[in-house]
């Protein structure tokens, strides 16, 4: 295919339009990125970036060793943590198949203060690796092997 | 064979026939070995079980949906600067099989929410923008039918489709940008892959697999469109009437 003088305009053409809409959608989304966080941390809540008494969704890995369940109905709670801070997290419901001590959930509900979470909605977030059972066990016994020494 | 003979829609139309033909057998033939070794003979994950098994048609179908996107994209380009009426009819004819695969990504990945998240639907940056990718396919087909002169319409509609083309990287980077339920890529990044080798190897073929399927179908969609747009000319009756 030639180039020639009057493709090379349309060319301009398409390129300044298809730069102007992609500036225009840049500019949008940096202006509006903090709305569209779809859940906040337990640090950003420690920095109390959440407001408190509101809707709101959190996520973050479930401690292990602080699930308790009550005895006599469906409420439980359990901590949550990132990288610093933890939240206490209180939740009367059925909870997903993932969940489970040392997974990362997602949850709908409010703040009560700022560090107890009432949730509403628990959901399981899952990570980007997939593995057959056994690497998971070696990889965990390989983990092992490193924190003994 | 030079480009100029390929991109004669006489040409294109008459001596097509069997490869894409040939081409819908082949389809058929590798999805099954694809769909045995993807649900049979690869190990289950360690976490999610057999319900990751999934993903052998959900991941394909996601990748294909923003390939397919940059396919319309730049053959609308082309057809915009050069005028070539065969890539007008490319062009226009990505957007169903485009929908469609958009539609089998969204559909596939709400059955997987539901037993691993624990909800069909959330309005994460991820399944937003991978929606918005479906309205625009939707918005490509429907400016096209608004137009009776079709070189008009296809003026348009390529237009949209590189404005669209915005929502590319949204959907690609969406997981590393913000905060979402949907977990972040296993495969497409620069790092090795987070998926053993036993569970990726199926994948690759599946997604070998979508692209075969991908082109025999544009193939047979472009026959069509050229049909449509022909089917008053001379050589297109001779051709039929023989």
């Amino acid at each position: 295919m030639k180039i020639t003088e009057t493709n090379k305009k349309r060319m301009i053409k398409i390129f300044v339009f298809f730069f102007a809409i992609s500036s225009f959608s840049a500019l949008l989304i940096y202006a509006f990125s903090k709305n569209m966080v779809y859940f906040y941390t337990p640090s950003q809540i420690v920095k109390q970036e959440a407001p408190i008494n509101s809707f709101i969704r959190i996520g973050g890995m479930v401690k292990v060793n602080s699930f308790q369940k009550s005895k006599d109905s469906l409420k439980v709670t359990f901590k949550i943590y990132d990288l610093n801070e933890e939240i206490n997290v209180n939740y009367e419901g059925i909870l997903p198949d993932l969940f489970a001590e040392g997974q990362g959930v997602v949850m709908t509900g409010k703040l009560i203060n700022k560090n107890t979470f009432v949730a509403n909605e628990v959901l399981a977030k899952h990570d980007e690796n997939y593995m057959p059972p056994e690497v998971a066990d070696m990889m965990k016994e390989r983990k092992g092997d490193s924190n003994n020494k | 064979m030079n480009i100029s003979k390929i991109a004669n829609l006489k040409f294109f139309f008459t001596n097509t026939k069997n490869l894409s033909r040939f081409l819908g057998l082949f389809t058929f033939i590798l999805f099954f070995f694809g769909i045995y070794w993807g649900l049979y003979v690869a190990p289950s994950d360690y976490l999610q079980g057999e319900s990751y098994r999934i993903m052998y048609l959900h991941v394909p179908a996601a990748w294909l949906s923003l390939q397919v996107y940059m396919f319309m994209a730049i053959t609308g380009f082309v057809s915009l600067v050069w005028k070539v009426k065969i890539m007008e009819i490319i062009s226009i004819q990505c957007a169903p099989i485009g929908a469609y695969f958009t539609l089998i990504a969204l559909v596939t990945g709400m059955v997987w929410g539901k037993p691993t998240w624990g909800t069909y639907w959330v309005w994460d940056a991820r399944l937003t923008s991978e929606l918005i990718l479906l309205f625009l396919y939707i918005g490509v087909i429907a400016l096209y039918s608004a137009f009776s002169d079709k070189r008009q319409a296809v003026k348009i509609t390529s237009l949209l489709a590189i404005v669209g083309l915005v929502n590319i990287p949204i959907i690609h980077y969406s997981v590393e940008w913000w905060n979402t339920l949907h977990q972040g890529p296993s495969v497409t990044k620069f790092e090795q892959p987070s998926m053993h080798i036993s569970m990726l190897l199926p994948l690759l073929y599946m997604f070998l697999v979508f692209n075969v399927y991908f082109i025999a179908v544009l193939i047979k969609r472009v026959q069509l469109g050229i049909y449509n747009r022909e089917k008053r000319s001379k050589w297109m009756e001779d051709y039929l009437s023989d």
